[in-house]
């Protein structure tokens, strides 16, 4: 067997980070996939006979969609917080900003969950309904996944991983890219429809 | 960013019997969950390779009958699905995901559970994908529950094949070795990096298009997306081309590296080879837009505008990946040593290559709006030279790499032959496709099959007998062919002839270690200093090209 030189220590490794990363991409992918559709639907249905993409008795509630954009500027300040915290081993606020960052994924669940039940609209209603339950459920499935990530990285950390800020960073770049998706989306969907 | 990783736990030697099973069910062992990926692989490939043989007999006259009538819609249906997300895909991914992790020096893949939760995924997806079909689910089917489970299961089997790409990505951007840098990999490395990156793209579009779909068809409206039908019309790029491009990526960049290893030398012009390699991402662009790409037919009628808006596209989408693969493809064969000794894997790349540069070339005839070829069987042929273009580079993936998977060697007076068989195989496979393609031979990626329908009632005026024929016989032939090599690979694998550690008198990290790979791949780490960094340790080394 061939000896190769030893090496030195392994400089400290990124894997979570660049995992979240390549994940995250995977899911701008997803919701990306979903709005060229949704757009390809919506110019067909403009030029169409009926002319129109959302049915005319179907109200998107605009007040509670802004509200879920706007939830996102926190989500990513706690989760910046988060990060500033790990790196200076402050457990309380560190657990404080991961506990708000989870709590806040909670209520724009929420808040989507109430759309959905202001809405009231059938899936069966035609393309539009179709288009717009897979994109916000899609969404949802990713804020879920978020702050399941989020409870998992506090109790990592709170139960004495806090030299792993890796994971804390990566928490945060997770909810950036989440909130960079949601943005994109929140325009196709709710303000250009 | 370079580290090494220590081995998860519970991937220690198997025991015997419940204990052995339990152990590769739980497996973290890279090479244990690529070989479950590659021996699946290759069982759905014996089972699929009969149905194409079956549907191509089928099609040789319109007055046959060898398949009943109301089951061609599914055959057709196993028939793509089954070669596509079940055979080509998994048996390059798992040869990556049991070869990578050694060529970058690495102890583990990043985030083992991850990969073999992945594999279980896309097991059961698989499974129940085909079952689905088979109980008249699946694309066109009649079953409704069954149609609904057939895109869940794709969805499943395409989430799971995610997964292990997100592993496996992760693993070459983080866990090289001391001093390889990215231009350092090694060029099949290189290869599954570029097929990783841009299945993390691809995959979730096809994946969402079926989430759409599932959402319509289970809540049934006026909308055309209620139905299952647009599976093979609006959303099946997600199952032939530029889709199956990306998947053939690693075949360049297995080329590459048996020739490299052939002619006991440094690659030459390895950055034009690597960037070569890269350029073929850009099909990811035709799966982004989901939209075709051609270039309509009457282009020279149109306006100069509309001739840029044509060509823009068309030349991201497949002149880019085709160039890519040319320039990776003539460059390596045209560093091929003369008199350089016979590789048996070195056959297997050159047959694998030139299979999957016709797919590539294909592609972008098959694009180009005045060639007439839309809706025909040459989308058919394109898609099964690069399907067999990849069989053929997994077979020669388990000569090269075997000894490093199970420490043997696979007997090369044996193997050869069968080389030449798959490809002549593969070859009779696809090209007839072609050719009957342009004399308007009806083909679809899911064709719907009903009384007197046109996939298996064709009309025209070629001779459809003689191109189906030939391409039955070559499905036959392939099948025959990978029926002896799993037979020789087991025989291999169970009492072949042992294997040393470097039988090939390698250049790459992989070579460095046992024959097999222990558990945790490497005993010390290592620091690379070139690409080729065992040929620096040997006497006929080369200084340049570093």
């Amino acid at each position: 067997m061939i000896a190769l030189p030893p090496a030195p220590a392994p400089a400290p490794r990124r894997q979570v980070l660049v995992g979240t990363a390549i994940a995250s991409a995977a899911a701008a992918a997803a919701v990306g996939g979903m709005l060229a559709v949704w757009l390809r639907l919506r110019d067909q249905a403009m030029h169409g006979i009926e002319g129109t993409w959302v049915p005319k008795d179907v109200h998107v509630p605009m007040v509670p969609a802004n509200v879920l954009l706007i939830s996102l500027l926190p989500i990513c300040v706690f989760g910046q917080w988060a990060v500033y915290s790990a790196k200076r081993g402050d457990k309380a606020h560190t657990g404080l900003a991961l506990g708000l960052v989870g709590l806040l994924g909670v209520a724009f669940i929420n808040a989507q969950a109430y759309i959905w039940s202001q809405m009231g609209l059938p899936v069966t209603q035609g393309s539009f309904s179709i288009m717009f339950y897979a994109v916000t459920g899609t969404i949802t499935a990713l804020a879920i996944a978020g702050v399941v990530f989020s409870a998992i990285t506090a109790f990592r950390f709170l139960g004495g991983r806090t030299s792993d800020h890796e994971s804390v960073s990566a928490h945060a770049l997770y909810w950036y890219a989440f909130s960079t998706i949601f943005s994109v989306l929140w325009f196709v969907v709710y303000v250009t429809k | 960013m370079t580290t090494i990783d220590t081995h998860a736990t519970g991937a220690a030697d198997a025991g015997a019997g419940l204990a052995c099973v339990a152990d590769w069910l739980t497996t973290t062992d890279h090479k244990r969950i690529g070989r479950l990926y590659v021996g699946t692989s290759l069982v759905a490939l014996v089972g699929s390779l009969v149905v194409a043989a079956l549907l191509a007999a089928e099609r040789i006259s319109t007055s046959s009958t060898i398949v009943d009538l109301g089951s061609l819609t599914q055959l057709f249906s196993v028939y793509r699905f089954g070669l596509t997300y079940v055979v080509m895909l998994p048996l390059l991914l798992g040869v990556a995901v049991a070869v990578v992790p050694l060529q970058v020096g690495s102890r583990a893949i990043a985030f083992p559970r991850t990969a073999m939760s992945g594999f279980w995924a896309w097991l059961l997806g698989a499974v129940l994908a085909i079952i689905s079909i088979a109980a008249n689910g699946g694309p066109n089917g009649g079953n409704k529950r069954f149609v609904d489970l057939f895109l869940l299961s794709a969805i499943l089997c395409i989430g799971g094949l995610l997964a292990t790409t997100v592993s496996l990505a992760t693993s070459i951007l983080t866990t090289r070795t001391p001093g390889m840098n990215m231009r350092r990999v090694p060029l099949f490395t290189w290869s599954v990096l570029v097929m990783a990156l841009g299945l993390v793209i691809a995959l979730p579009v096809v994946a969402g298009d079926l989430l759409i779909l599932f959402i319509g068809h289970k809540y049934p409206s006026l909308s055309e997306l209620s139905g299952n039908r647009v599976l093979g019309t609006t959303f099946a790029f997600g199952f032939s081309q530029t889709t199956t491009l990306l998947f053939a990526v690693p075949v360049l960049g297995f080329l590459a590296e048996v020739v490299a290893t052939a002619n006991r030398s440094r690659t030459r012009q390895r950055g034009i080879v690597l960037a070569g390699i890269g350029l073929t991402v850009s099909a990811v662009f035709g799966v982004a837009l989901q939209w075709p790409t051609g270039i309509r037919s009457g282009f020279s009628s149109l306006s100069g505008g509309d001739k840029v808006s044509d060509l823009l596209p068309f030349a991201l989408v497949h002149l880019l990946p085709l160039l890519g693969a040319f320039l990776a493809v003539v460059l390596t064969l045209g560093s091929i040593r003369k008199g350089v000794k016979l590789h048996p894997a070195l056959v297997f790349g050159v047959l694998a290559a030139l299979l999957t540069f016709d797919g590539f070339l294909g592609n972008a005839l098959a694009n180009i709006g005045d060639a007439g070829l839309a809706g025909t069987s040459f989308e058919e042929g394109v898609w099964l030279a690069l399907v067999y273009g990849a069989v053929i580079a997994g077979m020669g993936a388990l000569v090269h790499w075997g000894p490093k998977l199970w420490g043997r060697l696979i007997p090369m007076k044996a193997v050869l032959p069968l080389a030449l068989l798959t490809f002549v195989g593969g070859t009779l496979a696809s090209l007839p496709m072609m050719v009957a393609g342009f004399a308007d031979q009806p083909g679809a990626v899911f064709p719907v099959v009903q009384d007197g329908d046109s996939v298996v009632a064709f009309s025209y005026s070629g001779p459809a007998s003689l191109w189906n024929g030939l391409a039955a016989a070559g499905h036959a032939l392939v099948l025959l062919s990978v029926l002896a090599f799993v037979a020789l690979a087991l025989r291999s694998f169970l009492a072949g002839e042992k294997a040393g550690d470097d039988p090939w008198d390698g250049l790459t990290l992989e070579w460095a270690t046992t024959s097999p790979a222990p558990a945790d791949n490497f005993a010390d780490l290592h620091v690379v200093q070139s690409a080729e960094p065992l040929l620096d340790l040997k006497p006929s080394n080369g200084s340049d090209a570093r």
